[in-house]
């Protein structure tokens, strides 16, 4: 049994609990989401083995944080796992299920986005079919408990730890490359481990330096690190985000000091600085240059890629050459026209209303693409929660709309409670709910109201209209390509007082257009089009910023780019001139 | 041949960049090489820029990223503009002065018309299969043409085989008729 996020992570542990093996997915805000719970099953713990994976997104490539979730794995006290490639992905999932199963204890895997958008040859073992059967009676009880039964509970836990800590100690996904009595060692572990072998062996060290590899991360395998800070007088620790191996290693080197078998050791990292991103140490994501640069400063190396001379010729030719390529709604999407509607509605309504943003495509409602509406941007449920207090700060002086972005997905998963809320204590808000029939940003999930489960069995839809009608409030349906009346609807309910509901509903067109046949013929009617004339210059191009609509410089007017257009139409019907033609096709 | 042998494969989301890298280490997996690929994109999944490294070694698994080098290059010369550019913020470059600005810091520039010929093949979508099949044709790896068509092949046998094995003989054809710039 899988569980994704906060759709239901709640699933797993109970069939965990019953006996199963389980495992629950989550980026690095999902655990947060799921923390509270976290928090008490490491105490209760488990009879089936039960796997809590985690991704990390050092430089926040996908993420609004650069969240390091290894200090969850710290904070309740769990066994952590790091896998370094796609098999030990693998390997260690396995492992955490069998570990978690004889501790009765939750294990995490963490891993980061590099690796897991990686691809690589996995080898697979013998695979066991086996069929439990789900079993919870009477007689099982299964809680973290109150008062001493919690602290007995708690006690449990370190104990279960200290076995963990043995096994660790003996891990096999731990492993010690280079020379034995290496004076200079790196310890890391993650990505940071092929970068450290590659760093290397591009400066020519493999004989000075020896690398700690460290599979097993929490509790620390502390024998086997021990045995090589014996021999080392330097440390350089590699890994990715926080300095989460250096703080436990320098904690265990301070308490054996005092012992003289260890030390005095030099450290370097994220706190001595060498291991840094382009925003300082502790951001960003490593690579292989970064770990180069962290080695031939320490040791006074000299190490250049290229001669300086190319590298000044390559990048000239970038900053010349290469147009910034900011994000941007793909041809066809509703978003674009719901941010239109919003935008237009609120120039009409001219008090300076504020949009709250929240997590999906229609982030980017944010940036330029969107025609920067949307003013603020956190977490799931950050839109609609923010939007209840902003919606009752009239009385300290900010009057005015207040409009709350979801999708329909983000819906059903974070907003509800605050929609609940805002209905209760009558803030006064209009919540657009930009419904796409999908969950369009991690890949076209299904969710409650698109009418199949997680497992793509066709269910009754839940829809989002019968909820918040459902919670007394006013609920309209518009199709956001009908801009007219888009705009118009915001317009009017922004008027409203309490709070209200928009539901711009348009199916994604990477879905839709997967059902159709051929795409409409999209064409601009040159004659027709005014070129530079048109709303202060190519107003389809300039101001609405779809990639389908280009620009022809020979002849001086739009035309459109038919490898990008879907086909939607969107476009006609803002062109003013009337100059863009669609041709359904037979 | 270098080894790590990398290779990059660089394009705008919806291209079909990430396809041509899984056709290209599957192929390289038939050689029996180790191969790492390393997908890098931005949150758009369309018009965002997309890199993906596929890293092949006779000796060991490497790591999904690249370090910088001198590389040779098969560009299809057909841009997709980025909004920056729409809206007038900012401004594409003539494709010969990026061509030109390429050649001097590479090895050699092959120019394809990928995308004018997948249109041939049926659909521009099948640009990044004729690519593939430059690849295949430069000889720049040492992976054989036949590990790519038997790639191909394995990864399309549900479903378009045929026209993705036509786009990529195109490719294959088209490499060899080009000269480098």
């Amino acid at each position: 049994m899988v569980g994704k996020r906060n759709c239901g992570p709640l699933k797993p542990p109970a069939a965990a609990a019953a006996g199963l093996r389980a495992l629950t997915a989550m980026k690095n805000l999902g655990a947060n989401v799921c923390s509270d719970f976290l928090m008490t099953v490491n105490l209760s713990g488990t009879r089936g083995g039960f796997v809590l994976v985690t991704g990390d997104d050092p430089s926040a490539h996908s993420t609004t944080t650069e969240l390091d979730t290894r200090n969850y794995a710290r904070f309740a006290d769990i066994p952590l796992l790091e896998p370094s490639t796609a098999q030990e992905a693998k390997d260690m999932t396995k492992f955490a299920f069998e570990l978690s199963e004889e501790l009765g204890l939750i294990c995490m895997v963490r891993t980061v986005t590099r690796l897991s958008h990686a691809r690589g040859v996995v080898t697979l073992g013998p695979i066991f079919k086996e069929r439990r059967t789900a079993t919870f009676s009477s007689q099982n009880l299964w809680t973290s408990g109150s008062s001493s039964i919690t602290c007995m509970f708690h006690s449990i836990l370190h104990e279960k730890m200290k076995r963990a800590q043995a096994k660790f100690d003996e891990s096999e996904f731990n492993r010690y490359t280079g020379n034995e009595n290496a004076e200079f060692i790196i310890i890391t572990a993650g990505t940071g481990w092929l970068y450290s072998l590659e760093a290397v062996k591009l400066l020519g060290l493999e004989g000075d330096v020896g690398i700690l590899k460290l599979g097993t991360t929490w509790p620390l395998p502390e024998k086997l690190v021990l045995k090589h800070l014996k021999h080392a007088k330097e440390v350089l620790f590699v890994e990715e985000i926080d300095a989460f191996l250096e703080q436990n290693v320098k904690m265990l080197a301070a308490e054996l000091s005092a012992e003289g078998n260890v030390g005095p050791l030099k450290f370097y990292g994220k706190k001595s600085g060498h291991v840094r991103g382009e925003f300082g140490a502790g951001t960003g994501e490593i690579d292989v240059y970064i770990v180069i640069r962290a080695l031939a400063e320490i040791k006074g190396l000299n190490y250049q890629p290229r001669e300086r001379e190319y590298s000044e010729k390559a990048l000239a030719a970038v900053g010349s050459l290469v147009p910034a390529r900011t994000m941007g709604f793909c041809a066809g999407c509703p978003h674009r026209a719901s941010f239109w509607a919003i935008k237009k509605a609120l120039q009409w309504d001219g008090r300076d209303g504020i949009v709250t943003g929240d997590i999906g495509c229609y982030s980017l409602g944010l940036l330029p693409t969107g025609f920067s509406a949307a003013k603020t941007l956190h977490c799931m449920g950050a839109g609609i929660g923010t939007a209840n207090g902003f919606g009752k700060l009239a009385p300290f002086g900010l009057d005015k709309p207040i409009i709350a972005i979801s999708g329909d997905s983000t819906f059903y998963h974070a907003c509800i409670p605050a929609l609940i809320n805002a209905k209760w204590h009558n803030a006064n808000i209009l919540y657009i709910i930009l419904d796409n029939n999908t969950t369009a940003m991690t890949g076209h999930q299904p969710h409650p109201g698109t009418g199949s489960d997680a497992l793509g069995n066709p269910v009754l839809k839940i829809p989002i209209e019968d909820i918040c009608r459902g919670i007394g409030v006013e609920t309209r349906i518009v199709d956001p390509f009908d801009l007219r009346d888009a705009v118009q609807n915001v317009y009017e309910m922004l008027k409203m007082d309490g709070v209200e509901v928009l539901i711009f509903r348009h199916e994604c067109p990477l879905t839709e257009t997967k059902k159709r046949g051929k795409k409409p013929k999209v064409y601009v009617d040159q004659d027709k089009c005014i070129g530079e004339e048109c709303g202060c210059a190519r107003f389809c191009i300039r101001v609405f910023k779809c990639p389908g609509n280009i620009w022809d410089p020979a002849k001086g007017k739009a035309k459109i780019d038919d490898a990008v257009c879907v086909g939607c139409g969107l476009c006609a019907d803002l062109c003013p001139a009337k100059a863009i033609i669609v041709e359904e096709e037979a | 041949m270098e080894d790590p042998l990398n290779i990059i494969v660089t394009g705008v989301g919806g291209q079909g960049n990430i396809q041509a890298s899984y056709i290209i280490a599957s192929a390289a997996l038939i050689e029996g090489f180790h191969v790492s690929v390393g997908e890098t994109y931005g949150a758009a999944q369309r018009g965002g820029s997309v890199t993906s490294h596929i890293r092949l070694s006779r000796e060991r698994q490497y790591g999904p990223l690249t370090q910088e080098g001198k590389v040779h290059v098969i560009v299809n010369p057909r841009p997709v503009y980025p909004i920056d550019v729409l809206a007038g913020e900012a401004i594409y470059p003539p494709i010969n002065k990026v061509l030109s600005a390429i050649k001097e810091l590479v090895f050699s520039v092959h120019v394809v018309e990928a995308t004018e010929l997948a249109k041939k093949v049926g659909d521009v979508i099948f640009q990044n299969v004729v690519m593939v099949g430059c690849l295949a044709a430069s000889e720049f790896t040492p992976i054989k043409t036949e590990a790519f068509r038997t790639a191909i092949t394995e990864l399309f046998a549900d479903k378009g085989l045929d026209i993705n094995l036509k786009a990529f003989e195109i490719g294959v054809e088209e490499f060899k008729r080009t000269k480098p710039l």
